[in-house]
């Protein structure tokens, strides 16, 4: 695949470079119509929405504000979230990297297939996602006697939540590094390898540096889902407080319990989390746009 | 840059660290720790029993205890308890939740009705009507539901035990309405739950509905959960109306047998439920505007808001809550065929 | 994508210095196949304890079926409306300049970051009657929120990533020789963009498309919210999944979280597809 530069990266260059505008772009009112069309729908679908959590959070002043995060559960919830990611996240980081290391240096039969089956997660309904745990780890699933009896909590628990958020986030690292590592190639490693190095070796000092910034990208965004998702954790949690509640469980509770300011106040914690993603996110593509995806700026 | 070195680190490093944290977070299970699987509206109900059960346990037996508590839908929240939450005790909306958990996990012995006193039931409730400041719909009684311009936010029978009974109430009303005629009876429920524009998946979501999102005329709801509006979102938006007639709500508790003897926490547990029916707890579900068993124990100003109205028992129409689980909300009961016969 | 090298005859893997294979293959398996392939499979085995008959009476339950429509109807209209408005988007934020288009293009990705349950309270309180875009919704007689409606809204927000990220590198790619040569060749502009702009950006549309549509069908946390879940008219199927849960109709429930995981293979195989055909067509994915 080429190497594409939006011409918005260089506006400098671009403006010299362009030909008679008519030729290639719209007419001015049609282009004007078209940025008012985009923006208006953006602005109704997305910008509303998020402005409308932090308006509710901060409806009542500050200290209503402030008073959501001093409950104990709030913080059980918070403790969970973090541990969660913290567990989902390096766990997808190095299948992530294991997988694209194995289907993007390697040809082999039944390669493309190997890719389908790793972005299944991706088309799975959340609720499903969070049911096949309960068929597998419930009293009444397949592993249900076994776990009784050797006295293993696995849904309803911490480990439950971690696995479901784990599926869910299962293709976000993969799918981001096997086509940055397919057209990078293998060039550099063999002649890492020819010069001596180990293959671990080869790996740190060659392969990690090209793909860190894609790496990096593809966690922040993994991190992003592993700590909103909602669906799948909600059918494996039992809603346990101060035990199985993640943040996103939190909400819910809190907005099921007519504590609206409270409830959208630890919404705005997650949306909080989501602008700081999209803000690092965009630095990221902006500045490393050829280091994080094969051909420029694809999820 | 030295990123790529670090990286390198932060990668085993990380991988390592979750494999301790996964070893970590095995639950240790001290023996002082209960599990109460509850349904929806009683979130505010549990907050003062636990703690009021904390403390007496504290000062009888030296022993620190905590109640930990789970919330949602009855139907699903059994359905937790059969999938193998560790609960020590289940607090449920409609007997035959529990009679579910007994009968497919055996988690629960079946005659748990026997195993506390009057039946199980600790405190009762009933079914009220919340309407809009001034009722100006004139909502007076069940009747009035099926007024042709009426709309009527009741939660899914099929998931959430407030809207079996408030489907039961209906049904039982029009069923003394009509001499004991079955077809009439099933005919007004259908009817009104044409006039539902909003069926949510529990009690709570209902109530926000219609409370917080202004949708509907009059919300059907446990007595608890209209006075409850009322403390929450202010006296002067909402009227509540009782009905010269309802339901004898009855909403058990009962042992998780299996999961105690298994945690060890058999004596604690079955503590917990017999301090359901102290003279102190008593007080507390009046508090909160739940009917207890013994009226003596609760203040009188909480009492006054429980009025003596004429209450029927489900079971002297329908029979046992076997059959009236099969009838009604089981696969292809009469709540699906409403579905069915109205659209 | 790496270019394609002739294959070997009857051989598992070319062969290569690289190290690691064994390993790194192995250790992908292992881990793809507890997590992901063997829960799934458990899903499988339960349903087909239905046998296809059952599976079968339970999607045409009047009840599931009308769940199943809703979903997937709801989600065509939904992935539609984000296509069309995602590719003028995309176009809008690749090919012309203006003040604050950096910041618009992050904030396409916001339903993508943002919880759905977050997302879910917040378009509820938006579009209720009594709320900022539902009051002035109502006032020309269409209610939003707790309607087919409300899961449209919900379904567009979720789907609009997609549809705006697949097609926005492709335009970013077009050559722009090609569309003088088409003016310079007496083209007016519409008839450059249509006849030889947009047919090139068609694979990625529709994948696009897919991909909205897949997210839409299974989306459950942003719609509950909003949706009213009302039987036959707003209920959609992954509830259904969750209140036959707690029905405890186990069979029910793997029932149609079978239907929605073919539909969700048949979604992954039509982008697959649609990918090799526009390789085909236009020497590109």
């Amino acid at each position: 695949m080429s190497e594409a530069i939006a011409p918005a990266d260089f506006p400098a260059a671009e403006a010299s470079l362009r030909p008679p505008a008519s030729v290639v772009t719209e007419t001015g009112w049609v282009r004007w119509t078209l940025i008012a069309v985009a923006v208006a729908f953006l602005a109704l679908f997305l910008v509303l929405p998020l402005v409308t959590v932090f308006a509710q959070a901060f409806a009542k002043g500050i200290g209503a504000y402030l008073a959501a995060f001093s409950e104990p559960d709030a913080h059980a919830a918070i403790k969970l979230t973090l541990i969660t990611a913290a567990i989902a996240v390096p766990f997808n980081l190095v299948f992530g990297v294991t997988a694209a290391w194995a289907i993007a240096k390697f040809q082999f039969w039944g390669r493309d297939l190997l890719v389908t089956l790793i972005d299944l997660p991706f088309s799975v309904s959340p609720v499903v996602s969070g049911l096949i745990y309960v068929l597998v780890f419930g009293s009444q699933g397949l592993l249900g006697p076994w776990l009784i009896e050797h006295d293993i909590q696995i849904i309803f628990a911490v480990p439950g939540i971690v696995l479901a958020t784990i599926f869910v986030t299962f293709p976000f690292v993969a799918r981001q590094l096997i086509p940055l590592m397919q057209e990078q190639g293998t060039v550099e490693e063999e002649a890492a390898l020819t010069l001596g190095a180990t293959g671990w070796h080869a790996f740190r000092t060659v392969t990690l540096p090209n793909i860190r910034w894609g790496l990096l990208y593809a966690v922040l965004l993994c991190n992003a889902r592993a700590m909103g998702e909602f669906g799948a954790v909600s059918v494996v949690s039992g809603h346990i407080r101060g035990l199985t509640n993640t943040l996103p469980l939190h909400v819910e509770i809190l907005y099921n319990e007519y504590n609206f300011v409270a409830s959208f106040a630890v919404a705005s914690l997650l949306a909080g989390l989501a602008l700081v993603t999209l803000v690092i996110k965009s630095v990221l593509e902006w500045r490393y746009a050829d280091d994080i995806a094969a051909g420029a700026r694809r999820h | 840059m030295r990123f790529s070195n670090s990286l390198g680190h932060t990668v085993v490093a990380a991988a390592f660290g979750a494999s301790l944290a996964l070893a970590a977070t095995v639950p240790a299970r001290a023996q002082s720790e209960l599990l109460n699987v509850s349904y929806d509206p009683t979130r505010e109900l549990y907050k003062d029993i636990n703690a009021a059960f904390a403390e007496d346990w504290k000062a009888k037996t030296g022993e620190t205890i905590t109640v930990r508590a789970a919330h949602g839908g009855s139907g699903a929240q059994a359905r937790t308890v059969i999938d193998g939450i560790p609960a020590d005790v289940v607090t449920l909306g409609i007997p035959s939740d529990i009679d579910a958990i007994a009968r497919i996990s055996k988690k629960i012995s079946p005659d748990w009705r026997t195993k506390l006193p009057n039946e199980g039931l600790p405190y009762t409730s009933t079914v009220v009507f919340l309407v809009r400041k001034g009722n100006p719909k004139g909502v007076k009684d069940w009747g009035d539901l099926v007024k042709p311009d009426v709309k009527v936010i009741t939660p899914n029978p099929k998931t959430s035990a407030g809207g079996r009974w408030n489907f039961l109430a209906a049904w039982g009303y029009a069923y003394e309405q009509n001499n004991k005629d079955v077809e009439k009876a099933n005919a007004f429920v259908g009817q009104l739950y044409k006039q539902v524009p909003v069926l949510d998946t529990g009690a709570r979501g209902s109530t926000v509905t219609f409370a917080q999102r202004g949708l509907g005329d009059v919300l059907p709801t446990w007595e608890n959960e209209a006075y409850l509006v009322f403390d929450e979102f202010g006296r002067d938006k909402f009227d509540i109306v009782i009905p010269p007639t309802s339901i004898y709500a009855e909403p058990p508790v009962a042992l998780v047998d299996a999961n105690v003897d298994k945690k060890g926490t058999r004596k604690q547990a079955e503590a917990y439920l017999q301090f359901l029916y102290t003279d102190q707890a008593q007080a507390i579900f009046a508090k909160h505007h739940y009917r207890p068993l013994k009226r003596e124990a609760a203040k009188k100003e909480d009492l006054a808001l429980l009025p003596e109205i004429k209450l029927f028992k489900i079971e002297d129409l329908q029979g046992s809550w076997d059959d009236i689980q099969k009838k009604n909300f089981d696969n292809g009961g009469l709540f699906d065929q409403l579905g069915k016969a109205g659209r | 994508m790496a270019t394609p090298s002739p294959r070997p005859k009857r051989r598992f893997r070319q062969p290569s210095v690289i190290p690691g294979f064994g390993l790194t293959l192995g250790y992908t398996l292992t881990v793809l196949s507890l997590v992901v392939l063997l829960p799934l499979a458990a899903l499988v085995v339960r349903a087909s304890g239905l046998g296809i008959s059952g599976i079968w009476d339970v999607a045409t339950d009047p009840r599931v079926a009308s769940a199943l429509r809703v979903s997937f109807g709801v989600s065509l209209l939904a992935a539609l409306t984000a296509s069309f408005f995602g590719s003028i988007v995309a176009w809008v934020l690749t090919r012309y300049d203006f003040p604050g288009r950096r910041i618009i293009d992050a904030v396409v990705d916001l339903p993508f970051a943002l919880p759905t349950a977050v997302a879910g309270i917040a378009l509820a309180s938006l579009y209720a009657p009594n709320g900022l875009v539902g009051e002035q919704l109502a006032k020309v007689g269409i209610e939003a929120a707790y309607t087919p409606v409300g899961i449209f809204i919900a379904m567009v927000f979720i789907g609009l990533p997609f549809a705006v990220r697949t097609v926005q590198p492709l335009i970013s790619e077009i050559d722009k020789e090609v569309e003088e040569a088409s003016a310079i060749l007496g083209s007016t502009r519409l008839g450059t963009l249509t006849k030889v702009v947009l047919p090139p950006l068609i694979p990625a549309v529709l994948t696009g498309f897919a991909l909205a549509f897949a997210r839409g069908v299974g989306e459950y946390g942003s719609i509950i919210f909003i949706a009213g879940n009302l039987p036959y008219v707003s209920e959609i199927a992954p509830l259904l999944i969750v209140i036959k849960l707690s029905e405890f109709d186990y069979a029910g429930a793997c029932a149609i979280a079978t239907i929605m995981l073919a539909i969700s293979f048949t979604v992954l195989l039509a982008i697959n597809l649609i990918q090799a055909w526009s390789r085909r067509r236009f020497g590109y994915v």
